[in-house]
């Protein structure tokens, strides 16, 4: 018996349902930037940031009437995503569409997306002023982010492998966008060579899940094995064998882990530091690098199925993530180059979103995602400011930076805000989701990736205040104090306040301003930092759990429901949590879960699965803790009787303040440990530390093995790369020395005898006689065709095509 | 079905190539031209392939777009070192198959 299953009239509304066109119409400026760019008085840049303005209108217009829809559904009901299909593509039974999959991860990440690359655009403004390819700057930075708009819109994988390549390509021409240099070429290769390799495993696992689930998809819901609609629900249902679901999710994995740079396929990321530094902030907080995470939420059933995640024991994904956490943080402690920095600990958070995400943490996998994208790109985007205005486009912090923080108020305050969201200090948004994803990772039994998750914390606030420390605390060094800063110091005062002036003034003449000493960027660079910096401040609190549920609006909003759905699409079952409840007790469905439950959580020794699944016991806990939303579903542990799963169930870890405190504390410790080695080391160079990695043998190795990158690079370049390249390339070689020459060699000895008895007997006797006859002939013939010889190409075209049309005309007559 | 409209496109397209490598000096736009004719073949396959239900119009087409792709690398090759040695892509200067 299942309860009735009626279709309900849900909101929508006309950005909901248009929701495709947001990447659109960056995908038409970006023509309009090729074709016409050149020619506009802003050399293309208005169409780029016109057409982002346009995306973020769209966007916030879909976000609004989507929180409309989630309002007026009935509380815990499964909400539908607003989706359409245009055929692309059909042949034979097999075809597969274009369109818009939107729901609540959708509408979230669209306006993130849409959001930083507007800001980003007019950072770029100021930042590559007078470029030599300002324009087609950009036009790739559009289609940059019309690639990973049509991603997160996708209906189906096809569309998103299209937006996913887009990104790819763009990403290539982005980084290495000054490729004047080898250095800027190279890196650009290699994050294009990099993420090919994952994306290999894009192809294979789209094909396998295809040509597993298209059957079941067709017969269910109409829909082909392409549709993540169709393999969301596909996954849950019970059809899938435990061998393809399996190797399809791992072959998506090894794609999401090439493209968000998880170990051991991270190495292409820092590189990727040697496109501008606008770049490395989309690349770095919205777009590229979320790409992976994405994919993988949004195909979590495949995962959830596939990596058996909730199973009891380490998957795949939160070894890969909890790996790539620890490695990446380490690396960041090594480097001098503050962008190099940042590039690790977004490898490092982008660990904790696959680790929040393998260990069925995902919502705060997803929120960490939207949060981590305002914080990181302001980083990013202050790192370019010092950059831009007060260190001469030097990024090295211990040569050209220190002391930053009089000369540059805004861009020290931005930064120190987004540093306390990085490490996750309390009333900053980082808090909000990366104590989430630790706190849930430990409720659901993984407490190894728990600890994992808190060295990872302490390691964050302890590399963020080196870099902090170097930029902006001690002396000016290098380029930021150099003999500019002498030269003017007489007149210092005048030159600050000309810029003050200048930075409400055209900029026109500002182009050389690096040369006027350390100061503060102007207001194109400083506003989109101070807006990022209150997002950074505020953006936690859509979701700040421990104000209690009212507090859980994001949740509410993209957290899809999983309740069991009627499998014509759209339709849902009306009631939510009381009615479900009943369904599931009555006859048929009572029977079959609590055995289930028994055989199922016995073995797994865990006592929070355990406890989280045997409904009686564990409902008032549950329930004290956050609210009756939480009530069981069989979505995700077993196979629905009727109806489809579109999302599993997963549990929140109930908030507690003594936890928060204890990953605070943790957090406080990297501070000030660190803070204390600065000051040491940097400060009063105490000898006790400074060259210790020299003096002590196993921090000399330790060091030496960061600045080596693990020697990864070395793996990939000299010994992979080499080991396949170069026996081909020796066989090759051999092959044509010995065999080859040989045959060459012999039949041309061979050649040479006959050829002289030929020429002695034939040639001269026979031959010559009908020569000669033969000669006076052609030439006479050669004379007259002479002219047809011309030479020209297009002369011998003509003749081709009027050739091949004669005879076809000729193959018709005959022909009838 | 649509096929006459899909072979009437393809016969515009291929005179418009064919037009274009007999009258065009530009040695890109050439090349160009022999991209066009080459897809108007692939309309053809793919409408008769549509028309007969089958798949084989679509595989002989993905086989064209993948040679052409190769074609005009290395067309494209041999216009930049004619660019290199000569400093033009006229053409009507080269004659050197003259015979």
């Amino acid at each position: 018996m299942f309860a009735e299953a009626t279709e309900v009239a849900l909101k929508s509304g006309w950005f909901l349902e248009h929701a495709w066109v947001i990447p659109v119409i960056p995908a038409l400026s970006f023509f309009l930037i090729i074709f016409f760019g050149k020619r506009m008085p802003k050399k293309g840049s208005e169409f780029g940031v016109a057409s982002m303005l346009g995306a973020l209108v769209f966007a916030g217009g879909a976000a609004y009437q989507w929180i409309q829809r989630v309002n007026g559904a009935p509380e815990g009901a499964f909400v539908s995503p607003v989706v359409k299909t245009w055929t692309w593509w059909q042949n034979s039974g097999i075809s597969f569409g274009i369109g818009q999959h939107v729901d609540g991860l959708t509408v979230a990440i669209l306006l993130v997306v849409a959001f930083i690359s507007t800001l980003v655009q007019i950072y770029s403004l100021e930042y590559l002023r007078g470029d030599r390819r300002y324009t087609h700057f950009f036009a790739s930075l559009t289609l940059f982010s019309a690639g990973m708009l049509n991603m997160v819109v996708a209906e189906n994988m096809i569309q998103l492998i299209l937006g996913w390549e887009i990104m790819g390509l763009c990403s290539f021409l982005l980084i290495g966008h000054w490729w004047e240099e080898g250095a800027n070429s190279r890196a650009a290769l290699k994050a294009f060579f990099t993420t090919r390799t994952g994306d290999i495993g894009l192809l294979t696992g789209t094909a396998i899940l295809f040509f597993s689930a298209n059957e079941w998809t067709t017969k269910t819901l109409g829909v082909s094995g392409f549709s993540i609609r169709g393999l969301s629900s596909w996954a849950l249902s019970g059809d899938p064998g435990h061998a393809a679901i399996t190797m399809g999710a791992i072959a998506l994995f090894i794609a999401a882990i090439g493209k968000s740079g998880q170990f051991p396929l991270h190495t292409w990321l820092p590189d990727a530091m040697a496109g501008p530094t606008p770049v490395s902030s989309l690349l770095h907080s919205s777009t590229m690098v979320v790409a992976g995470v994405f994919l993988v939420a949004r195909l979590y059933p495949v995962f959830f199925k596939g990596m058996d995640i909730l199973g009891g024991s380490a998957n795949f994904i939160v070894v890969i993530g909890g790996i790539t956490i620890v490695i990446a943080a380490l690396l960041a402690f090594v480097q001098t180059d503050i962008k190099k920095v940042l590039a690790y600990s977004t490898v490092s958070q982008l660990g904790y979103m696959m680790m929040g995400l393998g260990a069925g943490a995902w919502l705060p996998a997803v929120f960490h995602i939207f949060t981590h994208a305002f914080f990181k790109a302001c980083l990013f985007l202050g790192a370019g400011s010092i950059s831009h205005s007060s260190s001469h486009h030097s990024f090295e912090m211990k040569k050209d930076m220190g002391g930053l923080r009089k000369f540059m108020p805004i861009t020290f305050g931005t930064w120190i805000i987004s540093t306390l969201a990085l490490c996750g200090v309390f009333p900053f948004s980082g808090f909000f989701s990366k104590d989430e994803i630790i706190d849930n990772v430990g409720h659901n039994g993984y407490n190894v990736f728990m600890i994992v998750g808190l060295a990872g914390a302490f390691l964050t606030a302890a590399y963020m205040t080196r870099a902090t420390y170097l930029t902006f605390f001690g002396q000016p060094r290098g380029a930021s104090a150099g003999e500019h800063h002498e030269e003017e110091s007489h007149n210092a005062h005048a030159t600050h306040d000309d810029h003050a002036d200048h930075g409400h003034d055209t900029h026109d003449a500002h182009d050389d301003h690096a040369s006027h000493g350390p100061h503060e960027s102007g207001w194109l660079i400083t506003v989109p930092l101070i807006i990022l910096a209150t997002l950074a401040l505020g953006s936690g609190f859509l979701n700040a759990a421990p104000f209690g549920e009212k507090w859980e609006n994001f949740k509410k909003w993209v957290e899809p429901s999983a309740e069991v759905v009627s499998p014509t699409g759209i339709a849902y079952v009306v009631g939510g949590v009381g009615e479900a409840r009943v369904a599931s007790d009555t006859p048929t469905d009572s029977t079959v879960a609590p055995t289930e439950v028994a055989t199922d959580s016995e073995p797994v020794a865990i006592e929070d699965r355990a406890v989280s699944d045997s409904e009686g016991e564990a409902m008032p806990l549950m329930a004290a803790a956050s609210g009756e939303m939480e009530h069981e579903s069989p979505c995700g542990t077993e196979t629905p009787e009727q109806g489809v799963c579109m999302a599993p169930q997963i549990h929140h870890a109930p908030f507690k303040w003594s936890k928060a405190a204890m990953s605070m504390l943790i957090v406080l410790a990297g501070f000030l440990l660190s803070l204390f080695m600065c000051i040491q080391l940097y400060e009063k160079k105490n000898k006790k530390f400074v060259g210790l990695t020299e003096r002590n043998k196993a921090l000399g190795f330790g060091y030496k093995l960061l600045v080596n990158k693990y020697y990864l690079d070395v793996l990939y370049e000299k010994i992979i790369v080499r080991s396949i390249a170069h026996p081909i390339a020796g066989a090759v070689y051999s092959f044509n020395q010995k065999v080859l020459d040989g045959v060459v060699n012999g039949t041309g000895t061979t050649a040479k005898r006959i050829a002289g008895w030929v020429y002695r007997n034939i040639d001269q006797r026979v031959v010559d006689g009908a020569v000669n006859g033969t000669g006076s002939a052609a030439h006479g013939a050669g004379s007259a065709l002479r002219p047809v010889q011309s030479g020209k190409v297009n002369q011998y075209g003509a003749l081709l095509f009027g050739a091949a049309a004669i005879g076809a005309l000729v193959l018709v007559i005959v022909n009838t | 079905m649509l096929v006459n409209q899909f072979l009437i496109l393809a016969a515009v397209l291929f005179c418009i190539g064919v037009y274009g490598v007999i009258a065009r000096k530009n040695a890109v736009l050439v090349l160009m031209s022999i991209e066009l004719i080459l897809n108007s073949v692939n309309i053809n396959l793919l409408a008769f392939s549509m028309r007969n239900g089958s798949l084989d119009g679509h595989t002989f087409a993905l086989y064209i777009i993948a040679i052409a792709a190769a074609e005009v690398g290395v067309g494209l090759a041999m216009v930049l070192l004619m660019y290199r040695n000569r400093r033009s892509i006229d053409l009507d200067e080269l004659s050197e198959m003259k015979g």
